[in-house]
């Protein structure tokens, strides 16, 4: 019958179209399996102690890369101790006091495009305010406030979206108990979106301590020979230093280049993992 | 009755607030940082002479044609390479996949959107150059085409994850309606749920082009950087897309001059781009939030 | 005598949905006041003006005075801190706070400044006898609260309103979710504890009014029709509306 043969040329149509996006999709998620184990396979022969704690020697072609380690710590963690605070404290307002009118539409349109700005624009702001404006120098500290700002509307974004998710009843009973709206947020809201909140600082910080262009200017250096003294001096960095030494430096070692590439992975996506074994957890716990 | 609201909670309800705000700060800073510097380049040197085609800083041509254009070449290949495999994937991973095949794919979208582009960009000189070189039979594989192969890998993440969360806005009643009427999934997919979640796909699209846009480290360090007038032939050749140049250049020029100027000029036209990215991608979704308030109330 | 009295009250929401016009109303101490009537009529609403609760919504205008022991609450100089802890609160569904038993029994007090140990043990047994609810829990008040069971926790949030030792108590549909029995548990508490506080119910039912009101109040489409003491407005209405409101036929 013509209806039964149009419905199952229909389901072939099907069956070709579902197989397309399958394979669509294995060829874009095969790739980062690929990469990543790539990278492993490659990488591991170069990890060892002298690597990981020692610093760079002839040219850095030879000896570790303790202060590229280090360097990356201390700017994950200066971009923290601006980004969390005020990217917290954004969020909040945005959750729990922001009426809805133009000024709260401006902050969130303002917060979108701080997502969208490229990295390297972010690298030419933090040079004008912080470095030069602000006469920081090139410093941990210029580029710690510069990732910072960058890494802002992850954290409020994410932070905000686990505010939200705390049911409003725990709220109206708080405030009927005599609690003010800062102690309702304080002893029941904070407590029950902490662990959205910290998934999202730690994928926004996940960000800021893969980013190489806004530290170009504003922090990063080539080579230095000891460890950082001050916020106000400058740093290697890990992602600085596999850029540096995959394009700057002719005749590099590739089991050097590798293993440079699999410190950075492991510290980003150890972070990604930290990030979602917190999510799950805390989705396994929750009471409501 | 007194009033027993006390000074900290005062104090602490400022902080939030002040907070809250400062994303416009940050805007307007930046803004007003990259005016501040880029803005002499307009009075230091005619117009013309930024709109030519000649990017030679050494002897003082700044023309940001070639730039310009190296940008839309690697961004609109990039385009061809993450919206179909973006929107692939997502409508695979929310209309197609089981449950469990999704708890596994989400992450790992996850983990592609968290690689360092620094990364990807080594593995771009040491693996994907090389083969590309020999595969075209290029004199180079640093070309356009290296960076939009990668750009567009950076971008898929964006894409999908927007895009999904679109699809998965479609109220599941629509699915139910075209199925009941005897629809297969395909035809659900394409006559229904992507209708229907057509300003959220357009809203991953765009996001994912200025993601493309403004991706620095990768670019530079597999397109070649050459400043070059494309060709017909562009995408096989060399290029320089605008952000490589601020980040290649930025380091070796003297503070105050010309050539200092045009570079955050450059900033100045990159900043723009993703605002106007950004507002029309939020206007989109707030008009389909609007309309979709009015039917529901 | 009245606890509390609405003199005038006018309110209306800024989405236009739900007011109440010109409400005159003494609510007499030491009795259970019953506001009722059918869905939409005002009756939350007016519960929600009396401990301020309403501020949290939008409310566009409020005229008229609520007096409670004399003074106009609705004077924007109200301490609404100290207000309600005065008027307790329990809605509906119980909601308890991601605490547990004894954290939510003492988060109101610890909130007013009580650190004493010992005050807030006796603050919790009390509480929790006076909802009859201390020997089901006495074993376990460091469990999570939300492993009780629907019934429990609804004591459980009528307790925490009492540790606060308020003088008056807004109840809001307090027994529309649980089983009859549990029910019958939160009545006979309620009919001890008018010895002691001014009680306002919003009921879940007309055979639930009749059953517990001292006073009631019959609220229509945001007016008051009817008030009158108990066994006089559920077997002589006075107003055609509410008789038949009462006796079925419409509601």
């Amino acid at each position: 019958m013509a209806t039964q043969s149009s419905s199952a040329s229909r389901l072939a149509t099907q069956r070709i179209g579902f197989s397309l996006m399958t394979l669509m999709t294995l060829l874009t998620v095969t790739p980062i399996l690929l990469v990543v184990a790539y990278i492993v396979w490659q990488g591991a022969p170069a990890i060892s102690v002298e690597f990981l704690t020692g610093f760079p020697r002839e040219g850095m072609k030879a000896g570790g890369i303790l202060p590229a380690i280090v360097g990356t710590f201390y700017l994950t963690l200066g971009t923290a101790v601006f980004a969390v605070p005020l990217g917290l404290g954004a969020a909040i307002y945005l959750s729990e006091y922001a009426p809805d009118n133009r000024w709260t539409r401006l902050i969130r349109l303002a917060i979108i495009n701080l997502a969208g700005i490229p990295s390297v624009v972010y690298g030419l702001f933090g040079l004008g305010l912080f470095v030069l404006f602000l006469r920081f120098g090139t410093s941990i500290l210029a580029a710690s406030l510069t990732l910072s700002i960058m890494t802002l509307p992850v954290i409020i974004s994410t932070a905000e979206e686990a505010l939200r998710a705390v049911p409003q009843s725990f709220r109206v009973v708080s405030i009927s108990l005599g609690a003010t709206r800062w102690q309702t947020i304080r002893r029941i809201v904070l407590p029950q979106a902490l662990p959205g909140i910290l998934t999202g600082v730690i994928l926004g910080l996940e960000r800021a301590a893969g980013e190489t262009a806004p530290i170009l200017f504003t922090g990063a250096a080539f080579f230095l020979p000891r460890l950082p003294h001050s916020p106000l001096d400058a740093t290697m960095a890990l992602p600085y230093h596999l850029f540096v030494i995959s394009t700057q430096v002719p005749g590099m070692p590739v089991e050097i280049q590798y293993g440079t590439a699999l410190v950075l992975l492991v510290f980003v996506l150890g972070m990604n993992v930290i990030a979602s074994v917190i999510r799950s957890r805390a989705r396994a716990k929750r009471q409501w | 009755m007194k009033s027993t609201s006390t000074w900290p909670e005062f104090l602490i309800t400022r902080l939030i607030k002040a907070s809250g705000y400062s994303a416009i700060v940050f805007v307007a800073l930046i803004f007003y940082f990259l005016l501040n510097e880029g803005a002499p380049a307009l009075f230091k040197t005619p117009l013309s002479s930024l709109l030519s085609t000649r990017w030679y800083p050494i002897e003082n041509y700044f023309g940001l044609l070639p730039l310009i254009s190296g940008s839309l070449i690697v961004t609109l290949g990039a385009a061809l390479v993450a919206v179909p495999f973006g929107i692939g994937t997502a409508v695979f991973m929310s209309e197609i996949a089981p449950r469990w095949l999704r708890e596994i794919l989400k992450p790992l979208v996850e983990v592609l959107g968290g690689l360092p582009s620094v990364v990807l960009g080594f593995l771009g000189i040491l693996l994907l150059a090389p083969f590309l070189r020999r595969a075209l039979d290029l004199p180079t594989g640093l070309s356009a085409l290296a960076g939009a192969l990668l750009l567009g890998g950076i971008a898929v993440p964006t894409v999908v994850s927007v895009a999904e969360d679109a699809l998965d806005s479609v109220p599941r009643s629509y699915r139910d309606a075209a199925l009941a009427l005897g629809a297969t999934r395909w035809q659900t997919i394409w006559r229904v749920t992507l209708p229907a979640a057509r300003s959220g796909v357009l809203t991953a699209v765009m996001l994912g082009i200025g993601r493309a846009i403004g991706e620095t480290m990768a670019v530079m360090m597999v397109t070649g950087n050459a400043a070059v007038m494309p060709s017909l032939l562009a995408l096989f050749h060399p290029a320089r897309t605008m952000t490589a140049t601020i980040a290649a250049e930025m380091g070796e020029v003297a503070n105050g001059s010309l050539h200092y100027h045009v570079l955050f000029f450059i900033g100045i036209v990159l900043f723009l781009i993703s605002l106007a990215i950004n507002v029309t991608a939020s206007a989109v979704v707030f008009r389909q939030k609007k309309r979709a308030e009015r039917i529901l109330s | 005598m009245n606890k509390i009295t609405i003199d005038h009250l006018f309110l209306t929401y800024s989405d236009g949905k739900e007011s109440l016009r010109d409400i005159n109303l003494g609510i007499a101490e030491h009795a259970i006041t019953v506001l009722f009537g059918p869905a939409g009529g005002g009756k939350s609403t007016l519960l929600r003006v009396l401990n301020r609760l309403n501020d949290l919504a939008d409310v566009t205008l409020v005229a008229g005075k609520v007096l409670l022991d004399g003074e106009n609450i609705l004077d924007p100089k109200t301490d609404v801190i100290r207000l309600r802890r005065k008027v307790g609160m329990v809605f509906a569904r119980p909601v308890t706070l991601p605490l547990s038993i004894r954290g939510n029994l003492t988060y109101g007090l610890e909130l007013a400044g009580v650190r004493d140990k010992s005050r807030l043990d006796e603050a919790v047994e009390r509480s929790l006898t006076q909802a009859a609810l201390w020997e089901e829990v006495k074993e376990r008040l460091d469990d999570p609260a939300v492993a009780l069971s629907g019934g429990q926790q609804q004591r459980l949030c009528l307790a925490r309103s009492l540790a606060l030792e308020p003088e008056v108590i807004l109840l809001d549909e307090p027994t529309s979710g649980l089983d009859p029995i549990s029910t019958g548990k939160v009545e006979a508490s309620l009919q001890e504890l008018k010895q002691h506080y001014t009680i306002v119910l919003v009921p879940h039912s007309v055979q639930q009014a009749a059953r517990t009101a001292d006073y009631a109040a019959f609220f229509l489409q945001g007016e008051l029709i009817e008030y009158a003491p108990g066994k006089d407005i559920f077997i002589h209405p006075k107003n055609k509306r509410t008789e038949d409101y009462v006796e079925g036929r419409f509601g």
